[in-house]
């Protein structure tokens, strides 16, 4: 078998504080979820940077196409109507 | 400066230099490992697990400078102390071998030493040793699962690994029983209530083995000559060069510090 089949790739998500939501930091080699759990541990929280860990197969993650890129996301560049920053924010609610 | 007078000299100090040693000259043998391990992974993995224990030793050496009372700091306990004077157990100073023999090795030491902070941390008389191992416990508990887990796919891997796994358990097995040997400062301080004793620790080493063996596909050697004599400063060959490069730059430049 080849390395890749033997430990294949995932991807890593951390969760720096609780009420944050998991962010993907990176990507590494093991040949199960434990062992990629383990290994996001000793990669990616050497300094603290989390208190929870996601791991999920790279094969497993459903991507959109490079190609298709424009379709997809220029019909949003001029819809600048749907931020929210037409709404004039009175100073009590302070920092949104 | 023999064990025999150090032992009669401060039972109290050498009982907590035994454990220094332990952690030193293991997180030594992981530190070896350093830009060599297998993958990217495990070179990170095996430095944290070796810093982890360096930092236990560093407690550990300035703790018993303060019990001895003869302005030794950790510097000197763990660079200028000649072989002899290591009272580490033997295991912790076999050679790296094969990953196999390195992760048979922590799993080992790693069983024992989680519940001996455990219970050290619960009961001790020593309120700083006590402190010490309450963060070391939560410590070895990642190096055990981490380990045990290796042992498992290693043994219940291709037939290489199985054969690789087995053979290192062939060969450190013997070294075991160093850990539960209970030298005549240990016995004080056991009596004292600084240290748990370590028979009261066997059924759980001994259960937490079994498991993982069992699952790993692997046999425990029978022991005929269980091999001990580091508690007495008696090490093996491998000791004096694994000491020369711990110890070469504190010998070149004196009082070296970052």
């Amino acid at each position: 078998m080849t390395t890749e089949a033997l430990t294949p790739l995932w991807e890593v998500f951390i969760r720096p504080r609780n009420g944050l939501h998991h962010r993907h930091v990176g990507s590494l080699h093991a040949a199960d979820s434990a062992m990629a759990l383990q290994a996001a541990r000793d990669v990616y929280t050497r300094r603290g940077e989390g208190n929870s860990i996601w791991v999920v197969r790279s094969a497993d993650i459903a991507a959109s196409d490079p190609s298709f890129a424009e379709p997809m996301f220029e019909p949003a560049d001029d819809k600048i109507y749907r931020h929210p920053t037409f709404y004039d924010i009175p100073d009590e609610v302070g920092h949104m | 400066m023999g064990f025999a007078a150090t032992a009669r000299e401060d039972t109290g100090f050498r009982a907590v230099l035994e454990l220094a040693d332990d952690c030193l000259v293991l997180g030594h043998r992981l530190s070896e490992w350093c830009g060599h391990a297998p993958t990217l992974e495990e070179d990170l993995a095996l430095a944290n697990m070796g810093l982890d224990l360096l930092g236990q030793a560093r407690a550990l050496y300035a703790h018993a400078g303060e019990i001895e009372g003869k302005g030794r700091g950790e510097d000197d306990l763990a660079f200028l102390r000649r072989e002899r004077d290591y009272c580490n157990c033997l295991l912790v100073e076999r050679p790296n071998g094969d990953f196999a023999v390195t992760m048979a090795r922590q799993l080992y030491f790693s069983a024992f030493m989680q519940p001996f902070w455990r219970a050290l941390a619960a009961s001790s008389s020593d309120a700083t040793l006590a402190g010490i191992a309450a963060k070391a416990e939560k410590e070895m508990a990642y190096h055990l699962r981490h380990s045990g887990e290796w042992v498992i796919r290693l043994g219940d891997g291709t037939e290489e690994s199985a054969e690789r796994m087995q053979a290192a358990i062939d060969e450190l097995h013997r070294y075991t029983g160093e850990m539960f040997l209970i030298s005549p400062a240990r016995r004080d301080a056991i009596a004292a209530g600084i240290l748990p004793d370590p028979e009261t620790l066997r059924p759980e080493w001994e259960r937490t083995i079994a498991t993982v063996f069992a699952e790993a596909g692997l046999t425990a050697p029978e022991v005929r000559v269980p091999q001990t004599g580091g508690r007495d400063g008696l090490h093996g060959e491998d000791m004096g060069h694994l000491l020369a490069e711990l110890q070469f730059m504190q010998r070149a430049y004196p009082g070296q510090t970052w």
